[in-house]
C-alpha cells in the first residue's frame, strides 16, 4: 500500500494480481529515482569538470603546498571546535537535565536559541564588536557558539528520556554514582553525543560566510575566491571534490563509531525519571556557567544586532530593498520548500512501506546533501548548467533546486516521521469500512501525515532563508536576497545597513529553534509525568 | 450452514508458505477462535479473509458468495467484512464519533447512529475524545464499534485483549462476549491465549504450521485433544502408559472408561491422557498398604492460586516416571512432603 493514490490506480489498470504490499509502487518509485538523480547530479558535474582538463591537471592542483595548509586548518579547527562543542554540549545539558540547578526551563530554551542564528551572523556580531578578531582561535570561538547546540539539544532530550531505573539498577551492582553515570548513563547518550559531533563536523565543513568574515582560510573560503575572483572552475572543482572525500569520511567514522541498530528499546512499563543531583553550593557556579554561555552565544551576536540596528545610521536604511530582499528570500525558501517535500515522499514512502536494498540505496543518496557543503552543490549545478544548459545558469529554477537538494535531508526527516504514523494498519481498516483506495487516501492518510508534511516544508523554508554561500553562487544577476544583501552590506563594513537584514533572518529561524526546544521540553514533562 | 467457509488455503512470503491448506467453517451467528502460537499463521489467514492479501491457492466465501478464489477478488470495502485489528489502529486525527463513523453515510453520521453505537460498547459519553485520550480498554471497544457500525457479515477480531492488562482483559472479554452473542454477528476470534479461546467461543480451530490441526466445541478439544502436544498447549496434562480393553484402559491408577474413538484392539498398549482435574488427592493417615485403592505417594510441589491449588504428585506405590499433576481446591493445598491417596475418575483419552 503506497501514500499515493496514482500509484495504486496505475497498478490496478495494469491489472496486478499480486498481494497488494508486493505491489510495485510505480509513482514512488519514479519520484524516488528522480530524487537520487537529482541530488547525485552536481556531484557527478563536479567530476566531469575537475577531469575535464585531464588527470595531471587534477593531480598538480592537488600537490600544491596550499591544498596541505586548507587541510591542516580544516583538520585542527574540526577536531578542536568538535571537542569543544561536545564538552559545552554535554555539560550544559547535564547541568539543565539531571541537576537542580535553577530556571532549568529558561537555560533550555536559551542555550537552544543560538541555533536559530545563522553563523556568519555570529562572525559578524564579534567582528563588529572587535574589528581586529581573526585567524584560528577567532575561528574556533565563534563556530563552537553557533554550533554547540547541535549537540546540547540532542544529549538533553536523550538525557530527559532516560530511564532513572537503568542507574539504579547500577547502583544496586556496587557502582558509585559516578561509575553509574559514565558506564550507564554516558553509554544511553554516547548515540546522540556522536550524532551532534557529526552535525558540527559537517556544519564546519560546509560554513563559508563565518571564516570569510574571520579571514580564516579553509576548503570552502579557498574554493569559493578561486572560484568567484579566479574564475578558475577546474581548481575549485577538485578542491571542492577533496572536501566531499573529507565529508564523506566523517560520516563514514560516525556509523563506525556508534554502530547501527543499537537503539535502546525501553521495555513496557513505565519509565521512572532520573532523580536530580543537588548541586547544594555549586549551585551559583552552575548557573553562571549557564548565563556565560548563554551570554556569549546568544547575547553577542543578538545585542550587536540591536546595537547597529539602533545606532548605525538608520537614516540611510533602504527600506524598500529590504522588502524586495525580504520578498525574493519567501519566494524561493517557498519553491524549494514544496520541491523539497515533494520529493522526499517517495523516497519516505519507499524507505518505510517498501524497504528493500534498492529502496534503501535511494534513500542513503538522498541523506548525502547532509554532507555536501551548500558551495559544492552550487559548483556542480553551475559547470552544469554552463556546459549543458546555458539558459538554466544563474536562473530562478537553478537556485530552487540547489536549496531543494541541499536541504532534502531535512524534508525527508519530517516526513518519514510522519509516514512511520501512518500505519498501513490504519488504510486497512480504512478499506474494511468501505473506503476505497482514493478515499483512504483523502480521509485517512493525508491528514494523518499532513503534519509532517508541514514540518518538513517549515524546516526547509526557514533554512533556506538563511542559506548565503550557494545563493552568493548561483542568484540571478541583479536579485538579491536577505543573505546576500546582508553579505553585500557586512563586506563593505556597513554594518549598521546590514544589521536589518540579519535581524529578519533570526527572526524567522529563531522560531522553529523555540519550539524545537519546547518539544524537547514536553518530551521531559513527559517522562516525568508517570 | 457455514457464513464463513474457508476451503484449502495456500499463502506465503517469498519461500516460505504461512497458510498450508487451511479448511475453516465458521457457523451462521456463532464465535469461532483460531488459537495457535505466534507465527504460526493466525494474522495471515484473518487478512486473506479481509481481503489485506492474496490467496496464492484456496477459496474464501462469505453468506454463500465466493470473495476469493483463483479468478475472483472482491476488494476490502466490498466485502462486507468488521476488522479489529490488534492494537486497535484507531484514526489518529479523528475522535471517537469520527471514527466509530467513519464507516457510515454522511446522512447516517447526523443521526443517532454512532450515538447507539457507542452507547451498545459502554462508552456513551467519549464521543468527543480523541484516540490518545483513552485507555486501552476504550480503544479497543472504539476499534469494535467501529467495526460493527456497517453491520458486517463476518468481524474479525485479531488478538484483541492481547494488550490490555490481566484484570481489564477478563472484563473487556466478557463484556465483548455478551455484545456479540446479542448482536447474532458471526465472528472469528484470533488469539495464543488457550483460556480466551476455550471461555469465549462456541468453535475452537487450533492453527499450527499453517494447517488446522484440530476443530471443535471447546469441551472436545480440551478432552480429547488430537496429539500430546496439543493436549499440552490447551492445559496442564497427565499421560499415562495404558493397556485398552473392551472401552477401558488400564493404567497405573486403575482401569479407567475410554472415551470415544477410534476403537482398540483389545490388548493394544499406547498413551491416555487425565487432565489434573480427574485426579482426587486426598491425606492418606493410615500408611501404607490400607485398604481403599488408588495410588499413594507424596506433594512434591504445590502451586497455590487462592482459589484452586496444582499439586505436584510422585507416586511411590506403584513408582511412576514422572510427578502427577493434580488440581485441587485451595483448601487442600497440602504441604510438601504429605502423603497423600490419588484416584482417577472420568473417562480418559487415547492419544496418538
Amino acid at each position: 500500500m503506497s501514500a499515493f493514490a496514482p500509484t495504486q490506480l496505475i497498478s490496478q489498470r495494469l491489472g496486478h494480481t499480486w498481494s497488494e504490499r508486493r505491489r510495485w509502487p510505480l509513482v514512488s518509485a519514479a519520484g524516488g529515482a528522480l530524487a537520487a538523480g537529482i541530488v547525485l547530479l552536481p556531484l557527478a558535474f563536479l567530476i566531469v569538470q575537475a577531469q575535464h582538463s585531464g588527470w595531471g591537471e587534477v593531480q598538480r592542483l592537488l600537490l600544491r603546498h596550499s591544498v596541505a595548509v586548507l587541510l591542516w586548518n580544516t583538520v585542527r579547527l574540526a577536531f578542536a571546535c568538535t571537542a569543544l562543542c561536545a564538552l559545552l554540549g554535554v555539560g550544559a545539558a547535564w547541568l539543565v537535565e539531571r541537576t537542580d540547578v535553577p530556571a532549568r526551563r529558561l537555560w533550555a530554551v536559551l542555550l537552544v536559541l543560538p541555533l536559530g542564528i545563522p553563523d556568519f551572523v555570529v562572525g559578524f556580531g564579534w567582528i563588529s564588536i572587535d574589528p581586529s578578531l581573526h585567524g584560528y582561535l577567532a575561528a574556533v570561538m565563534v563556530m563552537t557558539l553557533s554550533l554547540y547546540p547541535l549537540v546540547f539539544l540532542p544529549v538533553a532530550s536523550a538525557l530527559a528520556n532516560l530511564d532513572g531505573s537503568l542507574e539504579e539498577a547500577a547502583r544496586s551492582l556496587g557502582m558509585s554514582p559516578l561509575q553509574a553515570f559514565a558506564k550507564v548513563t554516558m553509554r544511553q547518550v554516547w548515540r546522540a553525543v556522536m550524532g551532534g559531533c557529526l552535525l558540527v563536523m559537517l556544519g564546519l565543513l560546509a560554513e563559508y560566510g563565518a571564516f570569510e568574515i574571520l579571514q580564516y582560510q579553509t576548503f570552502t573560503v579557498e574554493i569559493f575566491t578561486e572560484f568567484k575572483l579566479g574564475f578558475d572552475t577546474v581548481g575549485a572543482c577538485t578542491l571542492s571534490l577533496v572536501l566531499v572525500l573529507i565529508s564523506v569520511a566523517v560520516l563514514g567514522g560516525e556509523l563506525a563509531l556508534t554502530g547501527r541498530g543499537r537503539t535502546a528499546r525501553p521495555g513496557p512499563g513505565a519509565r521512572r525519571p532520573a532523580p536530580r543531583v543537588r548541586l547544594g553550593r555549586w549551585r551559583v557556579p552552575g548557573v553562571g556557567a549557564l548565563a556565560a554561555l548563554a551570554a556569549l552565544a546568544l547575547g553577542v551576536p543578538v545585542g550587536s544586532l540591536t546595537y547597529w540596528i539602533l545606532h548605525g545610521g538608520s537614516s540611510t536604511l533602504p527600506s524598500t530593498s529590504i522588502l524586495a530582499a525580504a520578498g525574493h528570500t519567501a519566494l524561493y525558501s517557498a519553491a524549494a520548500a514544496v520541491l523539497a517535500t515533494l520529493l522526499a515522499i517517495p523516497v519516505s514512502t519507499l524507505a518505510i512501506r517498501h524497504r528493500n536494498r534498492l529502496t534503501l540505496l535511494i534513500e542513503r543518496i538522498s541523506y548525502l546533501p547532509m554532507a555536501l557543503p551548500g558551495l559544492v552543490i552550487a559548483l556542480g549545478l553551475v559547470s552544469f548548467s554552463v556546459r549543458y544548459a546555458f539558459s538554466l545558469y544563474q536562473s530562478s529554477l537553478e537556485l530552487i533546486v540547489a536549496y531543494a537538494i541541499l536541504f532534502l535531508p531535512l524534508a525527508i526527516v519530517g516526513v518519514r516521521s510522519a509516514l512511520g504514523q501512518a500505519s498501513p494498519r490504519l488504510e486497512e481498516v480504512g478499506r474494511s469500512l468501505g473506503a476505497n483506495r482514493t478515499s483512504v487516501f483523502l480521509r485517512i492518510t493525508l491528514p494523518v501525515i499532513a503534519p509532517g508534511l508541514a514540518a518538513a516544508f517549515a524546516l526547509v523554508f526557514i533554512s533556506s532563508s538563511t542559506e548565503l554561500t550557494a545563493t552568493l553562487l548561483l542568484r540571478p544577476t541583479g536579485v538579491n536576497t536577505l543573505a546576500t544583501q546582508f553579505w553585500a552590506y557586512t563586506t563593505d563594513f556597513s554594518y549598521g545597513a546590514a544589521a536589518p537584514y540579519a535581524a529578519l533572518m533570526v527572526a524567522i529561524s529563531a522560531l522553529p529553534a523555540y519550539l524545537l526546544s519546547r518539544r524537547m521540553r514536553t518530551i521531559s514533562r513527559l517522562g516525568q509525568g508517570s | 450452514m457455514s457464513a464463513l467457509s474457508v476451503r484449502g488455503l495456500w499463502k506465503g512470503y517469498g519461500e516460505q508458505p504461512v497458510l498450508r491448506g487451511v479448511d475453516l467453517e465458521v457457523p451462521a451467528g456463532s464465535l469461532s477462535a483460531v488459537l495457535g502460537l505466534s507465527g504460526c499463521g493466525k494474522t495471515t489467514l484473518l487478512r486473506v479473509i479481509a481481503g489485506f492479501e492474496r490467496a496464492e491457492r484456496g477459496a474464501v466465501s462469505l453468506g454463500g458468495v465466493t470473495i476469493e478464489d483463483g479468478t475472483t477478488y472482491v476488494p476490502p470495502e466490498r466485502r462486507s467484512v468488521g476488522y479489529v485489528p490488534q492494537e486497535g489502529a484507531l484514526f489518529p486525527h479523528l475522535n471517537v464519533a469520527g471514527n466509530v463513523g467513519f464507516g457510515l453515510t454522511r446522512a447516517e453520521r447526523r443521526g443517532t447512529t454512532v450515538d447507539e453505537l457507542l452507547e451498545m460498547v459502554g462508552i456513551g459519553s467519549l464521543g468527543k475524545r480523541l484516540p490518545h485520550e483513552l485507555s486501552g480498554g476504550e480503544q479497543q471497544r472504539v476499534a469494535l464499534a467501529r467495526a460493527l457500525a456497517r453491520r458486517p457479515q463476518a468481524l474479525l477480531l485479531d488478538e484483541p485483549f492481547s494488550s490490555l492488562d490481566a484484570s481489564l482483559r477478563t472484563r473487556v472479554r466478557q463484556e465483548v462476549h455478551e455484545l456479540l452473542r446479542r448482536q447474532g454477528i458471526t465472528t472469528v476470534l484470533v488469539t495464543h491465549d488457550q483460556e480466551e479461546a476455550l471461555s469465549m467461543a462456541d468453535n475452537v480451530a487450533v492453527l499450527r504450521e499453517g494447517r488446522i490441526v484440530q476443530q471443535g466445541a471447546p469441551a472436545e478439544l480440551y478432552q480429547s485433544p488430537a496429539d500430546a502436544r496439543l493436549a499440552g498447549f490447551l492445559g496442564e496434562v497427565n499421560l499415562l502408559d495404558a493397556e485398552f480393553g473392551e472401552g477401558t484402559a488400564a493404567t497405573a491408577l486403575g482401569v479407567l472408561a475410554l472415551r470415544g474413538g477410534p476403537p482398540r484392539p483389545a490388548g493394544a498398549r499406547g498413551v491416555v491422557m487425565l487432565r489434573p482435574e480427574q485426579l482426587d488427592v486426598s491425606l492418606h493417615e493410615d500408611g501404607p498398604g490400607s485398604p481403599g485403592g488408588g495410588l499413594h505417594g507424596r506433594v512434591e510441589q504445590c502451586r497455590y492460586y487462592g482459589h484452586d491449588a496444582l499439586l505436584e504428585i510422585r507416586a511411590e506405590q506403584p513408582a511412576l516416571g514422572r510427578a502427577l499433576l493434580a488440581r485441587v481446591n485451595g483448601e487442600q493445598a497440602f504441604a510438601v512432603g504429605t502423603p497423600v491417596r490419588v484416584l482417577a475418575h472420568g473417562p480418559v483419552s487415547a492419544l496418538d
